[in-house]
């Protein structure tokens, strides 16, 4: 191998994920998107506080019901009503925009010709698109149960449906459980918008057909025809993190969510690696 | 594109096809047939039974499965489940039985002197059919499955005749005595209900059913019904005193399996439902011992339903009754399945809840099993201590108000969509003895008949009715499981009795606590008149729960596919990653090459359209020069330009610089500069910033950069901290410039440099690159500007059409021009060499 690199030219250097991080921190979606979630739990803490106040017994306790009772059930409140749609949008946000807006502003053509080698290139930015995507979905569970033990308390935990306690104490290593099974969930839409991105000088186009996915997964899901067919779509699995606050821990809908989402985003991962190493980049 | 429409297109074509060639189910049509058959004690009564004949699917001859309906049905009733077995290539025949719908003769409970003689000659009807299977002259191969009645007459017809192969009871019992008179406490409301269906049959049915005006009914049909008037007689005295005779025990067990069930030979599904306050398991566990102890195969099944709702499970039982006459009917060696379905079947098989879909969020049901059946004591027992002090307990005159359970016929009203427990159950004040236990440590998964021994002091014979209650908290009134209750006798002055309480499968979750509660009264139940008093405590301060952990065992880890689909996904991306590697060419930088800034062979690359963009471009360029790309629009500079940056692969030839072969990030590229096709960078960040982190994305030593002098270039003064979306396109354009010239490259490549620019800028950074190219270092400059060219280059290429027209130092090619008036001019060269005559 000769040495035909500029001195101090190594592929191993290039694009260092600090960079990369601070190129994509200050952009205003970012901090927008961060605002978003960070407020979130406050402004529903505001309409709790606002609303009507349930008085007398409840029959069919349902988690909404149960979110002024503590810290820890408002946050998984705001987890079962972000997970499915908010926490998505930034997942694919995240991932969709951050190459396909590099490829919008040519900026993408500098930095391959610099030369940052293209596998190292995705490399680079799927970790930290990963990185801010996983910064998402946590920020918002953590906020809310910053939030929540504030304003209502630090209470045990009470189950949807049956009522029954669970100490706080020992639902804190569950809630961890509850964000990690949120973040392997959220693979999915992660690598379908990050090969999106690849494939799309549009942004908005990645971010779109990212979500799209989830909705018509979504539609597929209710169609009870389909029977266990539906176990393998990617979002089916999406609600069973409150299997992990159930008063016996079931592992079985993680495990099955977990394995759905490693399968599909390994194969579009792989694409996208596959797909963009052979492109032509024009733009 | 094309080739993605192309596929879907042929994929909607496949699919088309596959769905009209699919085979489609079987039109199924049922033979209307009345059969006439002779019964009675002396065989001489003739009766007239309206059946159904469903010829199996198949063709050929087919074994016969005999489908009976419950009390109050008729042919009708199972018509569904009909043509679903005969569908499966079962020749199936249902009948209304003596007394129903539209058969003659008179109900008589099943009796081996009626319904029995007349099932027999079905079967005898069966044999002589063409297309039923025959185990000999006259022996078809037959199954009979029920529910309630029907499943009594399946046990009853397997008891009476050998002929038949396999039943599958249905909620049923296993005697009738037993089941009206549960420890000699009549069972009214049932009892009444149960009987009021053999009633006076309308004439017509379904709707026109109720808004038809009645038909006169004769005094005997006004009071008996179609019952035999026996059986009539026999339930009126047993209602009219609630104390059952001998009498009429004797003929309640005569119509009941527990007269027979030793004799059975055919191999029995047992299917019980786990919400049925009238025939409740404990039922189906005196069949299953009783056919089980003639060595005869038994599976029980406890499913979600029952005389009192539930799911009723309609695709499970469908599934596993399949299961079960595939298996003994479909086979000639018992017990094996010619598809394997032995492996499926378990001695002991229930249902449970098992939480919600997490899709759909519908309730999903589990179907554990154990191998074999335990009965109703469990294979294991735990203790749970019970306090409370003796209480005073008293029986209301007249036995009102009464505590409510289940009460009959709601669950069947409710139909079979009726989920959970609607929970209705209440205690009266003052009649109840209540002991609870204390929150439970861990869950407690009862399967069977818990037992308690109590101790009752007072006048007269007590009748109590035990109640084991589910106790969530404080704020959620407790759960009576299935809604049961165990009727008990306590004989005058004897003290201690132990009470078996209802069987049950029910979890008691971690930090509930279980209730027993004995009260005097219940609305289902004939209770004495005369007001009495009593005192009930526990004789012993345990409550005996059965379990069957069996069932309880995890089903044998992770499903399959949990780490089989991620591995396979795995191994699939890395072939996939694999195979998309492209073969590297070796950089081959031989010695006397690395010296040649840009070198261009047989340069070739086509449009997807395949027309070509660059053709065959071949040249060199040598250190030193500043090199001016020259051709109109659409002659291929900025596809070269992208090819040499590594972003477009070329279809053929190569381009080397320094030696090495330019492939996507290739390192020789650090040695190049280049600005091609506008500026590209961040806009949210400062032009200082952007130029920072491009130099930092390159990985190279920050002194390397000589970021100082690419500012200068650069020009911008303060906007330098400005965002880069402030910026005029001509800030850009000169920080772009200033990008492609940090760290010195050796190889500048730069594509219309000056638009943008204004004269003096033009004029500064025509020096620029005539300073930039004297250090040893060579430029390529493409421009539109052919007197810029002229002014800034020391040698020249021409391209058009993608083809090389003409390279050499600008002085040689203005020498070779035609003179027409004054010095030769680049533009005349040009548009000459293009072919554009001027």
């Amino acid at each position: 191998m000769t040495t035909t690199a500029a001195p101090g030219y190594a592929a191993r250097r290039t694009l260092p994920l600090r960079v990369e991080i601070v190129r994509q921190f200050k952009r205003r979606r970012t901090l927008v998107m961060f605002g978003l979630l960070l407020a979130l739990p406050w402004i529903l803490v505001i309409a709790f506080q606002f609303g009507p106040q349930n008085t007398g017994q409840q029959n069919a306790l349902r988690l909404s019901d149960l979110a002024t009772q503590g810290g820890l059930n408002f946050a998984a409140f705001a987890l079962s009503v972000s997970a499915s749609f908010l926490l998505v949008v930034a997942v694919a946000l995240f991932c969709g925009d951050t190459v396909a807006s590099e490829a919008n502003w040519s900026s993408l053509r500098y930095l391959l010709a610099a030369p940052v080698p293209r596998d190292r290139l995705l490399r680079q930015k799927l970790v930290v698109a990963l990185g801010y995507s996983a910064a998402a979905v946590i920020c918002l569970p953590v906020m809310a149960l910053i939030a929540g033990t504030l304003v209502f308390g630090w209470n045990d935990i009470q189950v949807p449906g049956t009522g029954e306690t669970i100490p706080a104490f020992d639902v804190l290593p569950r809630f961890g459980i509850v964000i990690g099974y949120a973040l392997v969930s959220q693979l999915v839409v992660a690598s379908l918008a990050f090969l999106l991105s690849t494939v799309t000088d549009s942004p908005l186009g990645a971010v779109g057909g990212a979500v799209g996915l989830v909705i018509v997964s979504t539609i597929l899901q209710a169609v009870e025809a389909l029977g266990s067919l539906r176990e393998f779509l990617p979002t089916f699995w999406n609600t069973a993190w409150m299997d992990a606050l159930a008063p016996v821990l079931d592992w079985g809908g993680m495990t099955k969510g977990a394995a759905v989402s490693v399968t599909y985003s390994a194969i579009l991962i792989a694409i996208a690696f596959r797909r963009f190493r052979r492109k032509d980049v024009v733009s | 594109m094309k080739r993605a429409a192309a596929l879907v297109a042929a994929l909607a074509v496949l699919a088309t096809v596959v769905w009209l060639v699919w085979p489609s189910d079987a039109e199924i049509s049922g033979q209307e047939q009345r059969i006439a058959v002779v019964d009675g004690p002396g065989d001489d009564q003739r009766v007239e039974l309206d059946t159904t004949y469903f010829p199996p699917a198949g063709g050929g001859r087919a074994p016969a499965v005999l489908l009976a309906h419950g009390f109050g049905g008729s042919k009708q009733s199972v018509r569904a489940q009909a043509v679903r077995l005969a569908r499966q290539g079962y020749a199936v025949l249902t009948w209304s039985a003596r007394g129903f719908g539209r058969s003659t003769g008179q109900i008589a409970l099943n009796s081996p002197d009626y319904e029995v003689k007349d099932v027999k000659q079905l079967i005898d009807w069966l044999a002589e059919r063409p297309d039923v299977r025959l185990d000999a002259a006259g022996d078809p191969r037959v199954g009979i499955a029920g529910g309630s009645y029907g499943g009594a007459i399946a046990l009853m017809t397997a008891a009476h005749d050998s002929r038949v192969d396999a039943i599958v009871p249905m909620i049923t019992w296993n005697d009738l005595s037993e089941a009206l008179f549960p420890n000699g406490v009549f069972k009214k409301m049932w009892a009444g209900l149960f009987f009021s269906r053999g009633g006076p049959s309308p004439d017509a049915q379904g709707l026109s059913a109720l808004t038809a005006q009645p038909r006169p009914l004769s005094a005997e049909e006004a009071r008996c019904g179609r019952f035999l008037p026996a059986v009539c007689a026999m339930y009126q005295e047993v209602a009219a005193t609630g104390r059952a005779t001998p009498a009429a025990i004797e003929t309640l067990r005569a119509s009941s399996p527990v007269s027979v069930a030793g004799r059975i030979k055919a191999p029995t599904l047992l299917i019980q439902g786990q919400r049925d306050s009238l025939f409740p398991l404990a039922q189906a566990d005196a069949n299953a011992k009783a056919i089980a102890a003639a060595g005869t195969p038994v599976e029980v099944m406890w499913f979600d339903g029952g005389h009192d709702g539930g799911n009723g499970e309609v695709d499970w039982l469908d599934e596993r009754l399949l299961d079960w006459f595939d298996r003994y009917l479909r086979t000639d060696g018992q017990g094996t399945s010619a598809k394997g379905a032995a492996a499926t079947v378990k001695g002991f098989v229930i249902t449970r809840d098992g939480g919600r879909d997490p899709g759909t969020r519908q309730r999903i049901r589990l179907h554990p099993g154990a191998d074999r059946y335990p009965g109703l004591a469990g294979t294991s027992t735990t203790q749970v201590p019970l306090t409370g002090p003796d209480q005073n307990v008293a029986n209301p005159p007249g036995g009102n108000p009464a505590s409510i359970s289940a009460v009959p016929g709601i669950g069947g009203l409710l139909g079979a969509g009726a989920q959970g427990n609607p929970g209705v159950s209440l205690d009266m004040p003052g009649q109840s003895a209540v002991f609870e236990s204390a929150p439970l440590a861990e869950p407690l998964q009862l399967t069977g008949t818990p037992t308690v021994k109590i101790r009752v002091q007072g006048q007269g014979e007590a009748t109590l009715f035990a109640k084991l209650y589910d106790v969530a908290d404080a704020a959620t009134p407790p759960t009576l499981p299935a809604g049961l209750v165990a009727p008990v006798r306590v004989p005058a002055g004897s003290g201690e009795v132990t009470v078996t309480l209802p069987a049950v499968d029910h979890r008691f979750a971690a930090g509930h606590r279980v209730r027993l509660a004995l009260t005097t009264t219940d609305m289902g139940y004939a209770t004495p008149a005369e007001p009495a008093s009593y005192v009930v405590g526990l004789a012993s301060p345990t409550l005996t729960v059965p379990t069957v952990p069996e069932l309880a065992a995890p089903p044998t880890g992770p499903v399959w596919w949990t780490w089989a689909l991620p591995l396979a996904a795995v191994a699939a991306a890395a072939l996939i990653l694999a195979t998309g590697r492209r073969t590297v060419a070796a950089p081959s930088g031989t010695s006397e090459r690395a010296e040649v800034p840009l070198e261009i062979a047989g340069l070739t690359k086509a449009y997807r359209n395949g027309e070509k963009a660059v053709d065959g471009l071949s040249f060199t360029v040598e250190k030193g020069q500043v090199l001016g790309l020259l051709g109109p629009n659409g002659a291929g500079k900025t596809t070269t330009m992208r090819m040499m940056m590594g972003l477009i692969q070329p279809d053929d030839g190569e381009i080397r610089i320094f030696g090495d072969t330019v492939t996507p990030g290739a390192p020789v590229l650090s040695r190049l500069g280049s600005f091609v096709e506008g500026p590209g960078f961040l806009p949210h960040l400062s032009g200082r910033d952007n130029l920072t982190l491009y130099w930092q994305a390159t990985g190279r030593p920050p002194q390397d950069a000589h970021m100082e002098e690419a500012l200068e270039i650069a020009g911008l003064g303060t906007a330098l901290e400005r965002a880069v979306r402030t910026y005029s396109q001509g800030m850009r354009q000169r920080l772009a410039i200033a990008q492609a010239m940090l760290g010195l490259p050796d190889l500048l490549v730069l594509d219309e440099p000056t638009n943008g620019l204004d004269p003096p800028q033009i004029r500064e950074m025509r020096e620029v690159l005539k300073r930039y190219a004297r250090d040893g270092r060579t430029v390529i400059v493409s421009s539109h500007l052919l007197a810029e060219v002229e002014q800034t280059c020391s040698h020249v290429v021409v391209m058009h059409r993608g083809r090389l027209v003409s390279a050499g130092p600008v002085s040689d090619l203005l020498g070779t021009a035609k003179h027409n008036g004054h010095g030769p001019r680049l533009e005349d060269v040009f548009l000459d060499l293009i072919g554009e005559k001027s």
